[in-house]
């Protein structure tokens, strides 16, 4: 057992409605980066809820460095929550705004009591230095800063307590381009310096291309490709990854009309159907009466019937007019 | 269509955005480029009119086939905005009212703008038609529709006004990604088919170098550079344009194994 998180047919509900369906992926010990892809409603901000354990995890299990986190109690259960720790997107939402900057940095050293009083303050400075951040900073307030340095002050207090992975939730669409290339190349020197494994969810593509070697892609709950970011990537496999691929702009690129690559909310299919079968322009009568499973497919996994004939379309000239009027 | 000359917005007394040139045609997208504090969406509430309502000062011209903008009355704005200058948000749902159907929403949009009813029925049906909606969607409430939904129900409604120019400020920066691609291919349809003049207000330039027909770059206030996108994207002049389509994450294209 390496991995330092592994998470084995995780299933999620909200009531009696289940809407992560059997996910399994592995995060190994850091410096290392797992990306978990997928657009609204496809459960990955839920799954970032149960490995914090904020949410029931109702089948299957999260195991950290071998044990059962849903099993752990006492000084283990404190020792799991300060090794994994969580950064979302908004900065502003997750600063304290009657605290100061230290106070926000410094309150889980409190809470964990994990470093004596006097030495706080310069415990503080020495993370606010590690995320780039001027000592004076200590003083001000959340509404004295930008939102770049926010996103900063937020991440230091995540590295207050020493983690050993960060969940990293959307850490920079709310952010500026420049100052979100200035954030990625902080978590890039932090992966380096302090050994860190992250799991990073997001929907830009190019922000998990940066930060993770492997990526998960999730549509409605259920993993439909994984598998090593720059291949996923570069070849996508899946006709979902193909599309969310394909939906990037990118500078200098021009592609060819996309309309019609499937948004909203699908019609209701059968249980057995694969759950993209009502989006998807490959998709054929086996895949509304037989859910695929994962299966390795040029050096990946991919839950597609079709997965071996999508090789032979290029991703950017796939997706024809086949709009509908009326 | 649309022409600026020295625009200069300014809350008390500190000018926030100035504009010395910016000359939209029919037809045609420019793209508004720029980080928060860029003036940006000052400049397009400023061609909206709507810069007195949120207490700015605003000098110099804009003009609409060639009658000026900056003097108009409250009621004279009345017939302008919404019939010839009309706007889509970056949150449609918000923009919406929520106590009224999609249906109501939009026959009483056409009315307020002159639309006799016979007329409102079919414009409705064309307008939605060209977005890919489905005419249920009338039947809903804006909590029943999703973002995606909503934000193309909104540009039906430009559409059936006949609007002659679209402001969108960030109209595809809240929505996933595979909708945010079908959006953009609805915008540039709307321009291809009515010829509709377009500012699109974007702080994410690959959506913009997608779309838009020219750009123009803003950085605090100030108008850094401007152009064809093509050019400017592939000759940036300034260096801060050079610094932004830098800090643009890409995918790597090769696979490294």
């Amino acid at each position: 057992m390496n991995a330092l998180l592994s998470v084995r047919d995780l299933r999620l509900s909200y009531d009696s409605t289940q809407v992560v369906h059997g996910v399994d992926f592995e995060v190994p010990q850091g410096p290392y980066g797992v990306g978990l892809i997928g657009e609204s409603g496809s459960g990955k901000t839920t799954i970032a809820r149960a490995l914090l354990l904020l949410h029931p995890i109702h089948r299957g299990s999260v195991a950290f460095e071998g044990a059962d986190v849903s099993r752990l109690r006492g000084s283990d259960l404190k020792a799991y929550r300060r090794a994994v720790q969580l950064v979302f997107q908004d900065g502003d939402g997750s600063l304290d705004p009657r605290m100061s900057v230290g106070a926000n940095v410094g309150e889980p050293l409190v809470v964990h009591r994990s470093v004596p009083r006097a030495v706080r303050r310069d415990r503080v400075a020495e993370l606010l230095a590690e995320v780039g951040l001027p000592e004076d900073m200590i003083d001000r307030y959340p509404h004295q800063l930008s939102g770049g340095q926010r996103q900063r002050v937020v991440i230091a207090r995540a590295l207050a307590l020493e983690p050993k992975l960060l969940i990293l939730d959307e850490p920079t669409s709310a952010l500026d381009v420049t100052v979100q290339e200035r954030v990625l190349k902080l978590f890039e020197r932090l992966r380096i310096e302090r050994g860190l494994a992250f799991v990073l969810i997001s929907h830009n593509l190019a922000v998990v291309d940066r930060l993770c070697e492997s990526s998960v892609v999730l549509y409605r709950g259920s993993v439909v490709e994984r598998g090593p970011t720059a291949s996923l990537l570069s070849r996508p496999r899946h006709p979902y990854t193909r599309a969310l691929r394909a939906a990037v702009p990118e500078i200098g690129v021009v592609r060819p009309p996309l309309t019609r690559i499937g948004s909203g909310t699908p019609p209701d299919q059968a249980d057995n159907a694969c759950p993209y079968a009502a989006r998807c322009p490959l998709a054929v009568d086996r895949c509304r009466t037989e859910t695929p499973a994962l299966r390795e497919v040029d050096g990946r996994e991919v839950a597609c019937h079709r997965a071996e004939d999508t090789i032979e379309i290029e991703p950017f000239t796939t997706h024809h007019d086949d709009r509908k009027h009326g | 269509m649309i022409s600026i000359r020295d625009l200069r917005i300014a809350y008390d007394g500190r000018v926030v955005a100035h504009v010395p040139e910016l000359d939209l045609s029919a037809g045609t997208i420019m793209g508004i480029a720029g980080e928060s504090g860029s003036g940006k969406s000052q400049t397009a509430l400023a061609v909206m009119g709507l810069s007195g309502y949120a207490g700015a000062h605003v000098s110099g011209s804009i003009t609409l086939d060639g009658q000026e903008l900056t003097t108009k009355s409250r009621r004279e704005w009345q017939t302008i905005r919404g019939r010839r200058i009309a706007m889509i948000m970056q949150s449609p749902r918000a923009a919406l009212n929520p106590t009224v159907t999609l249906g109501t929403l939009f026959r009483r949009s056409l009315r307020l703008h002159g639309v006799s009813r016979a007329d409102s029925k079919a414009r409705m049906r064309t307008a939605l038609d060209e977005v890919v909606l489905s005419p249920d969607i009338l039947d809903r409430y804006p909590h029943q529709v999703s973002g995606g939904q909503a934000q193309r129900f909104a540009i039906a409604l430009v559409s059936a006004l006949r609007a002659d120019v679209v402001i969108a400020d960030e109209p595809t920066s809240a929505l996933d990604v595979t909708v945010q691609a079908e959006v953009i291919e609805v915008l540039r349809d709307l321009r291809d088919r009515h010829g509709t003049a377009m500012l699109f207000i974007s702080h994410d330039l690959a959506v913009i170098s997608e779309l838009a027909d020219s750009v123009t770059i803003m950085r605090h206030g100030e108008v850094v550079e401007s152009g064809p996108t093509a050019l400017v994207m592939q000759t940036p002049r300034q260096v801060y344009t050079r610094e932004l389509l830098a800090a643009v994450p890409t995918i790597r294209r090769g696979d490294p194994q």
